[in-house]
């Protein structure tokens, strides 16, 4: 990635003392070949970017890694001691809504990863193929991405209630057969109906990063497919899927890292229960080190947090590299 | 295209169009139950007339949101939130991927490094320490004409803008996509005598259009900062002037839910974005596509 971004050549061979410059032609004086004024504005560029950087997205980071090995609170008379391990001893052997959670959260992404990069692709297809009215479609696949996940989940929440719509379609369909259930109120229910509507909500984003992959193969590819006389299902396996290999490397990363941070709906529809069924890392984090303001213990479990998504995403692409060659 | 390729054809209109209605059932619904009674609502759950404006209509609903929160005041926070955000990010972002894309300075390197190291650092990971940073941060205000150093950023407007300015992502498709401009542009530029600053603003920015409308979507769509700013205002905004409208649905979490009001307002606080969106659909779509181009 950083081969990508090498910088523009200076011509740094000509000119380096003011004095010669001087005496070359006035256009030519200005400092482009001048690698300290190059060094001083690029500085100068880049230092707002900078300093946000390091407060605000390195401090708090570094902060977490501080404060997880200590007992501080948010709002608290005395200051904070430090505790060694005593954070990370207490989340893996003793707190058991963590082990929920930890639990509910993996295979929350085991789910939504499969599910919402292959519905992406398939809905992707769709709309790839030369129908009238593919526009139309697409918009309509992509309008829950711009509906804000508030909102969605307070829908949600209305369709899964026990006297909402979900059960009385399904009660439609099977002619009267179905009883109806409050979906989240059921903790063996309660995951899979949030597994379904964060699709519902997300799966467009991907079909358009899917359909960008697509529309970068080239039609002669297909064609040229065509003339070996192959079926359109042995084109897709053999042809379309290997060329998408970048696109799906981006998907599965993506899709992991939001899935892992599963809180908004949760927070929402659910707050964790019933019987802690939906409870998630991200949750617990919010739970612990803001609302019951053990924050020590929150950033332990940020850290812990942190430690699984880089891992994740290493083997990821390590799995996704080793592949290419 | 023979008769066979058109009926197969013809046959993709099914799953596309039951895929289309399962996209669509919800927000439909929304729509329509903003305009009922909660009587009505629950009346019409059984049929289809859940999906439309039949029976008793009103407008009561829209009334009683403008009762229970101030929409207004939530919208024009909103509003403001994400201008500044996504203003001060296409500046503070562009400015630095330009300089790591085509300038030389010490700590470019490192400083590259440190970006590509936070992309896949979830901002939820550190949102606790961030909550207990911003609590104690200083700040210059000013009494009067006098400057008066203050602690604590807490119940502002600067609380909700300035720590999501910063985009490591987005510096990275702006690094990227300099990059891509032809070489020589700089020489050419200091040969007419212009400076870096009046080279950027006058001959790289010009050029860069579509970058800058990419980073601009995605910075409003994604950013748990502007038009979705959820989580982080329940934290650090207490005061009620302040608040975005998505804070706003915490007014309708009540004992006996009041469904028709809270259908209401989540239209109201869709409706805008989803108007944005159609009209700037192929834009939107672009910059989401391009997003997924970056390896």
């Amino acid at each position: 990635m950083g081969a990508k971004l090498a910088s523009r050549e200076p011509d740094s061979s000509t000119v380096e003392g003011a004095a010669v410059t001087a005496a070359a032609p006035p256009p030519k004086t200005k400092r482009r070949s001048h690698s300290r004024a190059e060094q001083r504005a690029g500085t100068a560029f880049a230092v707002p970017g900078i300093v946000l950087l390091l407060v605000f997205v390195i401090g708090p980071a570094v902060v977490s890694l501080v404060l997880a090995f200590t007992n501080a609170r948010l709002i608290s008379p005395t200051p904070p001691e430090f505790i060694g391990l005593e954070n990370f001893r207490r989340a893996f052997t003793e707190d058991a809504t963590f082990h929920r959670s930890l639990l509910n959260t993996l295979l929350f992404a085991c789910i939504v990863v499969p599910l919402q990069g292959g519905l992406g692709l398939v809905l992707a297809l769709l709309v790839n193929q030369k129908l009238a009215g593919r526009n139309f479609f697409r918009t309509v696949f992509f309008l829950p991405v711009i509906t804000s996940m508030v909102v969605v989940s307070l829908l949600w929440r209305f369709l899964y209630q026990e006297d909402g719509l979900v059960n009385s379609a399904l009660s439609m369909l099977t002619g009267g057969a179905w009883a109806g259930q409050a979906w989240l109120a059921n903790p063996s229910t309660a995951l899979g109906a949030i597994v379904v509507m964060s699709v519902w909500q997300g799966v467009g984003f991907h079909m358009i990063i899917w359909l960008a992959g697509l529309q970068t193969i080239p039609e002669e590819v297909y064609e040229a497919g065509a003339l070996d006389g192959t079926t359109p299902w042995q084109r897709f396996w053999h042809l379309t899927l290997p060329l998408l290999k970048p696109t799906f490397v981006f998907v599965l990363i993506t899709i992991t890292i939001a899935a892992m941070s599963l809180f908004v709906q949760v927070n929402i529809m659910t707050g964790g229960g019933p019987v802690g069924s939906t409870s998630t890392i991200v949750l617990q984090i919010v739970q612990k080190g803001f609302q019951q303001q053990q924050m020590g213990y929150g950033a332990a479990l940020s850290l812990v947090f942190f430690c699984i998504v880089l891992t994740l995403a290493l083997v990821q692409r390590r799995l996704t590299r080793d592949k290419d060659s | 295209m023979n008769a066979a390729t058109a009926a197969r054809r013809g046959w993709t209109y099914v799953p596309m169009t039951v895929l289309a209605a399962f996209f669509l059932f919800p927000i439909v619904f929304m729509v329509a139950a903003s305009l009922k009674t909660d009587h009505q609502i629950f009346a019409d759950m059984n049929s289809l007339k859940a999906f439309l404006p039949v029976g008793d209509l009103s407008l009561a609903n829209y009334a009683a949101v403008f009762d229970r929160v101030p929409f207004w005041r939530f919208l024009g926070n909103t509003l403001f939130v994400t201008f500044m955000v996504t203003a001060f990010g296409l500046i503070v972002n562009s400015m630095c991927g330009y300089a790591l894309a085509r300038m030389r300075w010490k700590g470019r390197g490192l400083v590259f490094g440190l970006i590509i190291a936070t992309l896949i650092l979830p901002f939820d990971t550190t949102i606790v320490p961030m909550v207990y940073l911003v609590a104690n941060l200083p700040w210059v205000g000013f009494d009067g004409l006098t400057p008066v150093l203050e602690f604590g950023w807490l119940n502002t407007y600067r609380v909700q803008i300035i720590p999501f300015i910063v985009n490591a992502f987005s510096i990275f498709l702006f690094a990227q996509y300099f990059t891509s401009l032809p070489k020589g542009l700089e020489e050419a530029a200091a040969i007419d005598g212009a400076g870096w600053l009046r080279t950027y603003w006058r001959i790289i920015v010009p050029l860069s259009k579509p970058v800058f409308a990419t980073v601009a979507i995605l910075t409003v769509v994604t950013s748990p900062a502007t038009w979705n700013a959820y989580l982080w205002p329940l934290m650090t905004v207490q005061s009620e002037e302040l608040r975005p409208v998505m804070v706003g649905v915490q007014y309708f979490f009540q004992l006996d839910t009041a469904w028709g009001e809270v259908m209401a307002y989540i239209t109201m606080i869709t409706v805008p974005m989803v108007i944005v969106f159609l009209v700037f659909q192929r834009a939107f779509i672009q910059s989401i596509a391009s997003a997924g181009m970056k390896d």
